[in-house]
Parts: C-alpha cells; structure tokens; sequence
C-alpha cells in the first residue's frame, strides 16, 4: 500500500492540509500569459517559485516553458524587489526581446508589498521599456486561491491593460476558455469556426504548448493571442468567458472597461454545456447552427445510447478544478453515472451549490468538500467508506487508484504521466466522445480483466 | 561565426565565449564572463560559482527550499515532512524527485507519497501562523503518530517573523517526539545549495548522535551525498552487502531516521555528492572522529575505485580480497557492454549542465563509451566543486553565504573516538589515500573544454548551435527546449524516469540509455523529405 497510512476513520482536520487538491497562484498567471503570443511570462519572487512552476508546466505540456524570474536574494526581501524587477525588464528586453513581459507576483513580493504596477508605470517613464513593447501585470499571492484564481488574474490582467474601445464595434466575439488544454481552446476556436465566426480567444495557449518539432526552438511560437486583438477585445460584441472561476473576472473588467456584454457560461466539458455554448453562441451572434455540429452532437448521443448499459448506475471519485468539475459532473449525471465524492482545493463559494443542484436527484447524499482541507486524503478515506468504480483527476490520483485498485482516468492538472491531453480535446462534443472512450475502456479493460475464463468474452 | 568552429571541428573556445557574451548588457557581460572559463590543465583557471542568479536570466536553478526539502529531507520515509507557508511549495516538492525507498515491511512507515502543509491564508501572514502550524503539528500527530516531524518553512514565514523552531520545541515537548525546524527560505542563498546546508545543520544539531546503538559489523559505513534517484542507492546497497561492508546510513537516499540518529556509530564516511553534503562529513568528523573521504559510484571505473578505497581504509586482507572477487564479477559484463555500445558511440559528443556533482560524476561513463564531453557546469555548485576542495580558504564568503549559519563544532566530550591514528592516516595517506579532499570537475575535463557556471538559457542555446552535440544532460525545464533543437536531452536529475545508473550494473544502464538516445532513428526524421532539398524541380503535367 502506497498510501498505508490514510485511515478509514475520518477525523476533522482544520490546519493540516495532505495531499492537496490545488496549487497556488503564479503557476496559473505563468500558464496564462503564455497564451499571449510573443510573451515571457516573469515571476515576481525568488527564483524557486519560476523553476518549480516552469518544471510543473513542462512536465504536464511536455513542451518548453519560458519564464523569467526577479531572483530575490535575501537583500531584496527586506528592501524590496524594485530594483531586481527594473534590472530583469532591462536584462529580458536585451537578451530574450518579447513584445510582452507578463509579470505576476508571488507569496514573497506581496508580503514584503511590491507595488509592482508603479515599478512598472516607473519603467515606462524611465524610459527602461523600449517603445513598442509591453509589461502587464497581475496580482498572485500564494496565499489567495489556488493555480485556477492566478489564471483567472492575469487575463483580467490582459483586460485591464489592453482591452481598448474604439466606439465602433468589431463584429467579433471574444472567448475566455479558462484553465483548459491547447487542444481544448484549438477546438473550442473550430467549433466556433464552423458556425461562420471568427472569435478573439484569449488566452490561446495552441500554438505555443504543442508546437511542432522542426528542428529549431522557437522561442516565441506562433501561436498566442496577439496584443492586436488583445487590444480589439474591447470593440467585440460580446464575450463569452467559460467558467466562473477562471474566466469571469475578466469577462466583467471587459464590461466595465468597454461595455462589452459578457456572459458566463460553464466550460464546454460533457454534451448538455457544450450544447448551452453552442445555443448561446447560435442566439447572440444570429448564426444558425450548421448541419455539421448536429452531426457532431448526434454522433456522441448515439454512442451514449449504445453504451448506456456498461455506465448505468457506476460509481465516480472526482477531484480537479471547480469549472471543470461542475461540468464533468453534469455529464456524469448525464450518461447515467454516479458522482459520490468531490474535492477541489480551490476556494469557490458557489461550488457545492452547483454540484448539489446538478446531483440532487440521483446523488443527495453526495459528499463534497471545498477550499481548506479540501484534499486528497479525504477523498481517499471517503473512497474507503463507500467505494466507486472510478476516479477522475490529475497525476497525483494514482496513488489512490492503485491501491484501492480503481481505474483512473486522467483528466485536469497536472497530468505528468501520460500524454494526449494537449493534443485531444476534451471540450465540444468531439471531447465528449474522447472522455466517454476513455471511461468506456477503462470499464471493459477492467471486466476483461477481472472476469472467469469461461465468462471472458470476445464481443461486448 | 566562422571564427567559432572551423570545419573540421575544431573548435575556438575564447571565440565560442565572446560569442555566448556578447548578446548581453554590459553589466551582465562581465558578470557572466566570469562564470564562463576555458579549461587549462596546467593552471586550473578561476571561476566565479555560487554568486547571486542575475534577475531577468534565464536560469536552471530553484530555490533554498528546494534543495533543504525537496533534496536532502525528501528521501527519508519516516519522518513527516510539513511544509509551512502557502501551498505551492509543498505541492511542487510532492513526488517529483523520485524518491524511491524501501519500507522493511507493508506496515513500516513510508510518508513519501504525502505531502504536508499548513496551505497558509491571507489571515494566517497577516496575524501569524504559528497557531496552524501548532495545530497541524497536533493533527499530523494524532493521525500518524511519527517519531519526528521536520517543519520548512517557506518565503513569507520568514518574512511574517513565524518561529518555526520555538514552535517545534514547543510541540516536541508536549508530544515527546523529535520536532525540529528548518530556516529554508526560498530567498535564502543564491541557489538550491543553501538549503542543502541547512538541512545539513539541523540534522547534525538534532538528530544525528541520538542513537548509540552498536552494530555487527566489521567494516561499518555511511554514503553521504546520496539521493536514490531512480534506484540509485539499491544498487550500491547491494554491492556493499557482498562485498562485506555493513552501512549503518545514507544520508539520504532509502533512508530513516533512526539510521540518521545512528550514523555517528560507523567508522568511515564515504562522500558521493560532495556538493551538498561536505558539511555533514567535516562536522561528524569534529564532532566524533570519523574520516570522510570521497568516492563515486557513478561509472564502472570509478565504482571499483571507490570500493577499493573503501577496502584499503580498513586495511583488512579479507575484505581487500572480497572486494576485488566482486570487482572481477562485474568488469566482464561491464567490458562487453562497452564494447558494444563504444561502435555506435565512441567520438560523439556530450554536455553536461546539471546539479552540485553529477556534471562531474557523469563524465566518467560517456568517456567510458568513447564519448567526449565538450562543455560542463554546475547549477549550484561551488568554486571547490570546480576547482578541487584546495581552493578552499582563497573562497571569498560574501553577504549571501553569511546568512546561512555555520555551526561550531566540538569533539563530544564523551563519544569522540578517532578512528584512525594519526599514525595509520598518514600511512594511508602515503599509500595514496586522499582524506577530506575533492578534485574539481576542472580537474577531470579536456584542456580547452568550457566550463561554465550557473549556464543561462541564451547560452545553453548558443552552445547547441555551435557545438551541435550529440546529447545535452540537464533537467526538466531545459530538456524540451534542446529536443526542439534537434538534440537529444537526457535528464540528470531524474535520470528521465530511467536508471539505476550507479554501480556497475547501473553504469551497464546508462551506456545502453545513451546508446538508445545519440542513435535514436526520431532525429534524422525531423525534416520532411519536401523538406530536405528545397530546391523545387520543374514538373509537368498533362493538364
């Protein structure tokens, strides 16, 4: 037993957090300002935090991750880090030349109080930004939210200092993806395609975390939003940011900034939220819904039909991020699964609300578990209490899988290994039919597995 | 950049250095030209290490915490590792060093696949979190009931003024376990090194020496400086078993915490990564009498070397006797497997930009498949590590070093026992025995070769370019980067999940890992036919 020491027994924890369903914010801002093309994301701190987040990123998208740090020393931590940061803006300017450095900040530059937008509107001035290029900044203290809020952070971030209003509107979309994968925001980017729209999608991570292998590292990939539309999100008709805890805030600073409606809708995970997407999409923009996404949708209803029998009824452990969760719940419920127990680490008020409402009539005696403590470990010790037939989550749930002998399927971050999840998508109906595949397999690779001789059988 | 490299290869290094340079500000130029240095074996050059990481460079290293944590602290089961401060640090440190271990039973104590923290709030820097740690000390306890628990603490403990170790003594007093903290900052230091050392302290200060039991065997002995990445430490475990040499602990790999407690009972101390653990070895010998003295177990030579150091210190005909039967066990597979894997490799070249000892270590198994190493450096090494342990006292101790404490060691007034005379160390010394002394990597690499310290991104590309080696060893932040090069990159720090590459057995691993990697049929594939000869050909058709 990996994990010999999770008792059965569940005691009430209020200090101790073991195995956490969460990380902390700057590797969410870093993940972030990647999906701007041209960008080096900076982390405001002492070096560790860069190289752990950059190590994290790299290990989930197995791709380059570059990131610049202030490199705080102990001096810096006591007089400030004002200087390291007017020292990297010049240094990265020189030697890594991006049209954009993103700065976010860490648990030790907001203590010690950084204001990092003066540093930052004082290198403007000091003439320490050569013109035509940028610094952003966000907010990201490891103390606040989790990986999910310093995402959320820094696209507000992208809002507060790009978004522009002309007066006259653009006839574009604006799409706020939240935490998803390259492949996701690559899909959510064609679904949109096919209904005659081009969107602005921001942040667009494809492009820049599965970049082709030619030889040659492009430092600054092609893909990324550009700063052009960036700056053009002010002038769309309306945005529509998918999850309320990645995308919202942004959404809503758009607003505020550009008067551009926004509209909050959960991320496209599972048939019924790709199918309030696509109906919002299809209402607002006047688009009517092309024959070739009905057939899309038709497809992934019919393999529901047809497999029903093998999902009817089974058991489901799940942990991750609030937005993905919600919407993975909804299709659980939807294909006739069982959600039992759910953790995020990530603080969201409105969370077990929306998984309550969502499983009320087929769960009621759910168990779920928010913020604080919210961990793996009493994920664990729930399965121990009432056993299911599946779990869903990151990397770090195979150590519950193996030795409750559960299938995992692997889904959220990070996901360190296996590969396939920056290349497939798991949004829109195609995503759908990838995650029902892969609950499917892991359902009957386990029935042959664990069946008699004489009941092992060819067709299923 | 034709004054870099001529045709044939060979290659300019001063012209390689000023082309590495030359991309930066004036100010990071001469800083950077300091830490780059090309080898001369007649008069091993100066390098700045160990000096503040430049901000805005992109660099390999991590933190204080990492090193104190993640590296030294990580691999010992059964201790509780409660990380103090915000989430992030706790969760990165969680399983990603590959620390294996072996728990004697299914019910022995194994908290490796935990990860501990008080996830600190806004609230708890605002008004302090002594009061969670308190609790989640309480908490860990109450479920686990460990024999010791260490407490890290993060950037903004430091920083809020949290008394991790008055906490600690505190709640050691009032539980009666072992409780001690670890002033590991992430800002602490310039590098991972830092908190090596102080890890290194706070094992000496509090657990090291608090078990006198006596053990069986002859020949007794600690590894130091050993981590178990990828099974590393099994294999040496084993080896030592055969050989008839008992090891009372390894600091830290496959370790606990009574075998720390324990260690100070063994006889001699046999230093593998002399980077991050020289200071354990220099205060236990204060402290209690026992020699250290370098070895590797990192390639088959060195292996053999290290074993008969060993078997030479205790002087003993049987064990001396044993040892070289093992030896003569193991070279045959070892010369069969070179021999092989020598014809597709042998002239290929390699870099090595990784960690405090492995850039040195690792040289020894590409020379022993024919490959040369072109260029190397440390990540957080020292001048020592560079230059040999002899340039110690010329080392200039600057603002960031002084922060981290030095302990006052004394002999122990009751359990200090030199274990050799005077008389039987200068007898060893004179038959060639080394004690408390380290060769720097300089020592071992080709005249002209570059050594470069603390490698920045921009660099590391530029060295590709130029070089155009047949494998770059760094870690994982770097490794795909290379690849999109066209280069393959094999991790040393993870070893990319394969290994174990100690011993002979090991060394057998990674000459096929290479062979696997430099012969890969991927790289050749990366150009698409169209894309080989971009000339277009006329072509016409019947349209």
């Amino acid at each position: 037993m990996l994990l010999r020491h999770t008792p059965e027994k569940i005691t009430d924890r209020n200090s101790l957090t073991i195995n956490p369903a969460k990380t902390c914010q700057p590797i969410g801002a870093m993940y972030a300002a990647l999906g701007i093309h041209g960008c080096l994301p900076h982390s405001h701190g002492s070096q560790g935090c860069c190289a752990y987040h950059r190590s994290t990123l790299t290990r989930h998208y197995k791709e380059p991750v570059m990131a610049a740090t202030s490199a705080f020393t102990e001096g810096s931590a006591v007089f400030g880090g004002q200087a390291n940061l007017i020292e990297a803006f010049q240094n990265i300017f020189k030697i890594y030349n991006p049209d954009i450095i993103a700065v976010h900040t860490t648990c030790l530059s907001e203590t010690i109080g950084d204001d990092v937008g003066q540093i930052v509107r004082a290198a403007h001035d000091d003439g320490k930004i050569p013109t035509g290029k940028h610094v952003i900044h966000c907010n990201t203290p490891s103390y606040v939210g989790s990986h999910v809020t310093g995402f959320s952070n820094m696209v507000k971030g992208m809002v507060n200092y790009f978004a522009e209003s002309s007066g006259r509107r653009n006839g574009r979309i604006n799409i706020i993806p939240g935490w998803v994968e390259p492949s996701d925001m690559r899909e959510i980017r064609r679904l949109v395609k096919e209904m005659g729209i081009n969107p602005i999608i921001f942040p667009d991570t494809s492009g820049v975390l599965d970049a082709p292998q030619t030889g040659k590292h492009i430092f600054y990939p092609k893909g990324g939003t550009t700063v052009s539309d960036l700056k053009n999100t002010g002038d769309s008709r309306f945005t529509i940011a998918l999850g309320e805890v990645a995308s919202k805030a942004a959404g809503e600073a758009l607003t505020a900034k550009c008067q551009v409606p926004c509209h909050t809708l959960d991320l496209p995970i599972g048939l019924e939220a790709t199918d309030r997407f696509i109906d919002m999409i299809s209402k607002l923009a006047c688009v009517e819904v092309p024959g070739s996404i009905n057939e899309e949708r038709g497809q992934l209803v019919d393999v529901i039909t047809d497999m029903q029998q093998y999902l009817y009824g089974k058991k489901v452990a799940l942990f991750g991020d609030p937005d993905q969760l919600i919407s993975l719940t909804e299709f659980l419920i939807s294909i006739d699964m069982r959600p039992t127990h759910i953790v995020t680490g990530t603080p969201y008020k409105g969370f077990e609300e929306r998984i309550r409402s969502i499983t009320k009539d087929v769960v009621p005696d759910i168990n779920i578990k928010n913020g604080q403590c919210a961990d793996m470990f009493l994920l664990h010790q729930w399965i121990k209490n009432d056993p299911v037939d599946l779990l869903i989550g990151n990397t770090y749930g195979k150590y519950i899988a193996r030795d409750e002998d559960i299938p995992l399927i692997r889904f959220g971050f990070p996901i360190m290994d296996r590969i396939g999840h920056t290349y497939f998508p798991s949004v829109g109906y195609k995503g759908a039919l990838r995650l029902l595949e892969k609950i499917l397999s892991a359902f009957m690779d386990r029935q042959d597995r664990d069946s008699k001789e004489e009941s092992f059988e060819l067709v299923m | 950049m034709d004054n870099v490299s001529s045709k044939n290869n060979n290659f300019n290094p001063t012209a390689v250095k000023d082309e590495l340079l030359k991309i930066y500000p004036v100010k990071v130029l001469r800083k950077r030209s300091k830490s780059i240095v090309i080898n001369d074996n007649e008069a091993t050059p100066e390098i700045q290490a160990n000096v503040r990481t430049i901000p805005g460079i992109i660099s390999q290293r991590g933190c204080s915490y990492a090193g104190c944590k993640g590296v030294v602290l990580g691999p010992t089961r059964d201790i509780v590792n409660l990380t103090h401060g915000p989430i992030g640090c706790g969760f990165y440190s969680w399983l990603t060093r590959r620390n294996q271990t072996r728990p004697p039973t299914d019910s022995s104590e194994n908290y490796m696949p935990y990860c501990f923290s008080t996830d600190m709030q806004e609230n708890e820097i605002v008004f302090g979190g002594e009061k969670k740690l308190r609790m989640a000390i309480q908490e860990a306890y109450d479920l686990f009931h460990p024999k010791a628990i260490g407490i890290f603490s993060t950037c903004p403990v430091g920083l809020i003024g949290d008394d991790v170790h008055a906490v600690a003594r505190e709640m050691s007093a009032t539980l009666g376990i072992n409780i001690f903290g670890f002033s590991c900052e992430g800002y602490k230091g310039v590098s991972q090194s830092a908190g090596h050392h102080i890890a290194n302290n706070q094992l000496f200060k509090h657990v090291i020496g608090k078990n006198d039991q006596k053990h069986e065997g002859k020949f007794k002995i600690n590894l130091l400086g050993e981590y178990n990445i990828g099974g590393d430490a099994f294999v040496i475990e084993e080896l030592l078993k055969r050989c008839g040499i008992t090891l009372v602990t390894t600091f830290s790999g496959n370790s606990t915490y009574d075998q720390f407690a324990n260690s100070h009972m063994a006889d001699l101390n046999a230093v593998m990564c002399h980077r991050s653990i020289n200071y354990v070895a220099d205060m236990i010998e204060k402290k209690f009498g026992i020699p250290w003295i370098k070895v590797n177990f990192i390639g088959a030579a060195a292996t053999a070397k290290a074993l008969r150091k060993i078997a030479a210190y205790f002087g003993d005909a049987e064990l001396i006797n044993r040892v070289e039967h093992v030896i003569a066990d193991e070279l045959e597979a070892v010369r069969l497997a070179q021999e092989d894997v020598r014809t597709r490799c042998a002239g290929k070249r390699a870099m090595l930009f990784v960690g405090g000892s492995r850039a040195h270590h690792y040289q020894e198994l590409f020379k022993e498949i024919g490959m040369e190493v072109v260029a190397a450096g440390y990540e957080f090494g020292h001048r020592d590590d560079y230059e040999g342990r002899a340039v110690l006292p010329t080392i200039k101790v600057d603002a960031d070093s002084r922060n981290i404490e030095e302990l006052d060691v004394e002999a122990d007034p009751l359990r200090y026992e030199p274990r050799r005379t005077v008389e039987q160390i200068e007898t060893l010394t004179n038959s060639g025995m080394e004690f408390k002394d380290y060769d720097g990597l300089m020592n071992d690499m080709a005249e002209g070769s570059l050594v470069i310290d603390d490698i920045s991104h921009s660099e590391m590309e530029q060295l590709i370019d130029i070089y155009k080696p047949s494998v770059f060893c760094a870690g994982i932040k770097e490794k795909y980067a290379v690849q999109k090069m066209g280069v393959p990159c094999k991790q040393l720090h993870s070893y990319d999940y394969g290994g174990p590459y100690a011993g002979f057995e090991g060394a057998i691993n990674y000459y096929r890992e290479i062979d696997r990697i430099v012969n890969s049929r991927v790289w050749a594939l990366i150009k698409a036919p169209w894309q080989k000869y971009p000339e277009l050909q006329a072509c016409y058709t019947t349209a």
